[in-house]
């Protein structure tokens, strides 16, 4: 028991130095997979076993999926960080806080005299933390804030698909972008170009080459078969 | 394992996740190292769950993770619909999310 709590401990914080640390998003994200399954690890250890299954459904799975793929599209590799840059003043002064706020949660968490917090807790029911024992709270004492976070995820959801949906997101130097390429067709005047529309991407118009006119190219090719 | 353990870890992972904001620029890093500070509190919600040997803590857990994984999404809505723009992604050039 003490073996595993501390390897899936040094395990955890390792992968949160890593995160705090590394050069790469990507790696930072690779960093904090580690972190994640180590700390439903240690959820296991500590007697939640639903929790932990879906920490790693959930977090480890789906939600470190959608950043990968965001870190993918959006890059910004190898930017400077502010740990390997001058700012070595604010540097020093967000470690000095990160130590004040360490020392305040660990006065704040153990100074409270709670008898129990030096004990292996309390003697644990047989379903404790079972999925059935989680249905049973969510469904019956905790109904209100089930359907509450249920909402909220609607609501976020609508939220990301509004915040990137392409009719919304349209770049704002529309003059910039028609001062680079001048002789470009809209192909969507409702839209600037190389904001990928779909003749743009099968036929590669857009920035580079104007787009053709199809009713005079039918009206020559027409000709010529005739 | 006494629970002060967990909580020991559980108040270094926030004090990471709090360096770690206040240190990177990229806003990516940055979500992933709020990550970090919710997840250390779950870690404690589920160390006071098992200390009580009450289920309600991991029900707060649960909840923790639904809030997590809308910051989620809205936060990286937000870096894409910044990178459509062409604005910068870094943090101490975005002074405004305004327009």
């Amino acid at each position: 028991m003490e073996f595993f709590f501390f390897l899936f401990a040094i395990v955890a914080l390792a992968g949160a130095v890593g995160v705090v640390v590394l050069r790469n998003p990507f790696y930072c994200v690779l960093a904090l997979v580690v972190h994640l399954i180590a700390l439903a690890l240690l959820f296991l250890l500590l007697e939640a076993q639903f929790v932990a299954a879906a920490q790693i459904v959930v977090y480890a799975g789906a939600v470190m999926v959608l950043y990968v793929f965001v870190v993918a599209y959006v890059g910004g590799g190898d930017r400077p960080t502010l740990l390997w840059r001058a700012g070595a003043r604010q540097r020093a002064l967000a470690i000095a806080f990160g130590l004040v706020v360490f020392v305040e949660l660990a006065i704040a968490l153990l100074g409270t005299g709670l008898q129990a917090l030096d004990t292996h807790g309390a003697k644990l029911s047989a379903d404790y933390g079972s999925p059935g024992q989680i249905g049973k709270l969510l469904l019956q004492d905790y109904l209100l804030p089930f359907e509450l976070a249920s909402m909220l995820l609607l609501i976020a959801a609508i939220g990301a698909v509004a915040l990137v949906g392409r009719r919304g997101g349209l770049p704002a130097d529309e003059e910039a972008l028609a001062e680079i390429t001048p002789d470009r067709t809209l192909v969507d005047p409702a839209r600037p170009a190389a904001t990928g529309t779909m003749a743009e991407a099968v036929a590669g118009y857009g920035i580079t080459t104007p787009m053709p006119d199809p009713q005079t190219d039918g009206r020559t090719l027409r000709e010529e078969h005739s | 394992m006494s629970i002060s353990w967990f909580l020991v870890v559980s108040a270094l992972m926030f004090a990471l996740g709090a360096i770690g904001v206040l240190v990177r620029r990229n806003p990516l890093v940055v979500l992933l190292c709020l990550e970090l500070m919710l997840n250390a509190g779950n870690l404690a919600l589920i160390g006071f769950s098992r200390m009580w040997g009450d289920g309600g803590g991991q029900i707060f857990a649960i909840v923790v993770m639904v809030v997590a994984a809308c910051e989620v999404a809205i936060g990286l809505g937000i870096v894409v619909a910044l990178y459509r723009r062409r604005l910068p992604i870094d943090v101490d050039e975005l002074r405004e999310l305004a327009g």
